[in-house]
């Protein structure tokens, strides 16, 4: 039997299939680095895989909302969502890049309004999602390099 | 793409960039501002938006935009309010944006602003319930400028379809010709774009009027254009975008506007510039028919009347 090097979760969420090296801002989009749940969180980096290298985050007795996981299309849009329970898989779904994008990345305008003192989050219109192209819906710009400007 | 979705309704309407507008929508600006020339001119009186008050925002110099909208509200019997010096203002005391829109929407009925970040006008009408005019936002968009150009040059030729239309000079960073020619194309112009090399117009407006339906003509040179050309529409090549001043000097002789480059153009030929000039457009040609750069300042006038009285619900 193949040797698991983190041990299955019975329940929670598993983001398999993050693009190489990108599970730790996975991690910042989610919001997970600013208030560690209480949970154990597992984050597997640079896993060899049919595919190539993937990376995978494990989230103990944390069911993730569809919603709150999207954004992560961001920067990993082959991503698959997998809700554990009882330690079955009882959902899977892949990330799907919404129509906005708010809050995650701030534009690449440097002259850009919402890069000054103003009481606004950075906001951006999905014009397509593959590959990911976003237009600041302030200054109407669109963002060259999304990882980059990761807020 | 021009939606072809006719929709008429102006009352309220923030006018950020000229895709806020559809075609039918500017030429009814058009056709109103047809009518608002002789109130502009002082032949007649009018007090359609008599009560109102106008808040101008500049907090970049400005001269024509800030003058024409003050003309344009006064004219209609409205008043102004406002400030074109923002260190005479709370802006200075460290005001944000955001803040100093809440008292201008508290205190007129309608907001024009001029901001040096791009956006700006967007972030603008997100905090006022007033309705909000962007009159230039960094190097974002000016539609009151397109506005009027699409009207001087609708006013002058008849229509705007079929029509050639040179714009000349620095394309690339000259804030009018992007939205200005996505205009142009909505209105089924032919484009032809002549700039210096390097400073060529932006590959995304390219795209955005390929996509329109014109295909436009790029040349680094004036004469591959001037005999065809219906309009020319002259930019500034601004001083600080060469290396040396020699390179600007021999780039900036070769794309003046003078008698001599006119001999080569239809009489019925008329050249545009935005203004303020510097030496792309000879004095010399001021006093000749092909002259239209006065008459188009002039337009800003109506132009902005008319989006005022349509967006206060004063006109239909």
């Amino acid at each position: 039997m193949k040797e698991l090097k983190v041990s299955p979760i019975k329940h929670g969420t598993v983001i398999d299939h993050i693009e190489c090296g990108m599970a730790l801002k996975v991690l910042k989009i989610l919001g997970l680095t600013e208030e560690p749940p209480e949970d154990t969180t597992s984050v597997i980096i640079h896993v060899p895989g049919s595919k190539g290298c993937k990376d995978i985050v494990k989230l103990e007795n944390k069911e993730l909302k569809k919603k709150e996981v999207n954004q992560i299309a961001l920067i990993s849009p082959d991503a698959t969502i997998n809700i554990i329970r009882d330690s079955e898989v009882v959902k899977k779904y892949r990330v799907e890049l919404p129509d906005t994008v708010i809050g995650i990345v701030k534009c690449g305008n440097p002259n850009c309004i919402t890069n000054f003192h103003e009481p606004v989050e950075p906001k951006f219109i999905v014009e397509s999602r593959s590959p990911v192209v976003l237009r600041c819906a302030y200054c109407n710009r669109k963002l060259e390099d999304v990882t980059a400007n990761l807020l | 793409m021009y939606s072809p979705l006719i929709t008429m309704k102006f009352r309220g309407m923030d006018l950020v960039s000229i895709r806020d507008l559809t075609v039918p929508q500017m030429n009814r600006i058009m056709d109103v501002a047809e009518g608002m020339v002789p109130i502009a001119k002082g032949e007649k009186v009018s007090k359609l938006l008599d009560g109102k008050i106008l808040a101008t925002l500049f907090y970049e110099p400005s001269t024509r935009t800030k003058l024409s909208f003050e003309s344009a509200m006064m004219r209609l019997g409205g008043r102004v309010i406002g400030f074109s010096d923002p260190k005479s203002s709370s802006v200075a005391k460290g005001e944000t944006l955001a803040d100093t829109i809440r008292m201008a929407d508290a205190y007129s009925d309608l907001i024009v602003l001029r901001y040096r970040n791009e956006g700006a006008a967007r972030l603008a009408a997100d905090f006022s319930e007033v309705p909000v005019i962007n009159a230039g936002d960094g190097a974002g968009q000016h539609p009151t400028q397109t506005l009027l150009d699409l009207f001087t040059i609708r006013e002058e030729m008849g229509e705007i379809n079929g029509k050639n239309i040179a714009l000349l000079g620095d394309l690339k960073y000259g804030r009018t010709v992007h939205s200005l020619s996505e205009a142009l194309a909505m209105f089924g112009a032919k484009l032809s774009f002549v700039s210096p090399r390097g400073l060529e117009m932006p590959a995304e407006t390219v795209e955005n009027v390929e996509k329109i339906g014109t295909k436009p003509l790029i040349t680094n040179c004036l004469d591959d254009v001037i005999a065809d050309a219906d309009i020319l529409y002259v930019t500034r090549i601004q001083k600080e975008r060469f290396a040396d001043l020699a390179e600007y000097k021999k780039v900036a002789g070769s794309f003046q506007v003078n008698t001599e480059l006119l001999e080569k153009a239809k009489k019925s030929m008329r050249v545009m510039h935005p203004l303020p000039r510097v030496t792309e457009i000879d004095p010399e040609v001021d006093s000749t028919p092909h002259a239209l750069y006065f008459r188009q300042a002039f337009n800003g006038v109506p132009v902005r009347m008319a989006l005022m009285a349509l967006i206060m619900g004063a006109t239909e």
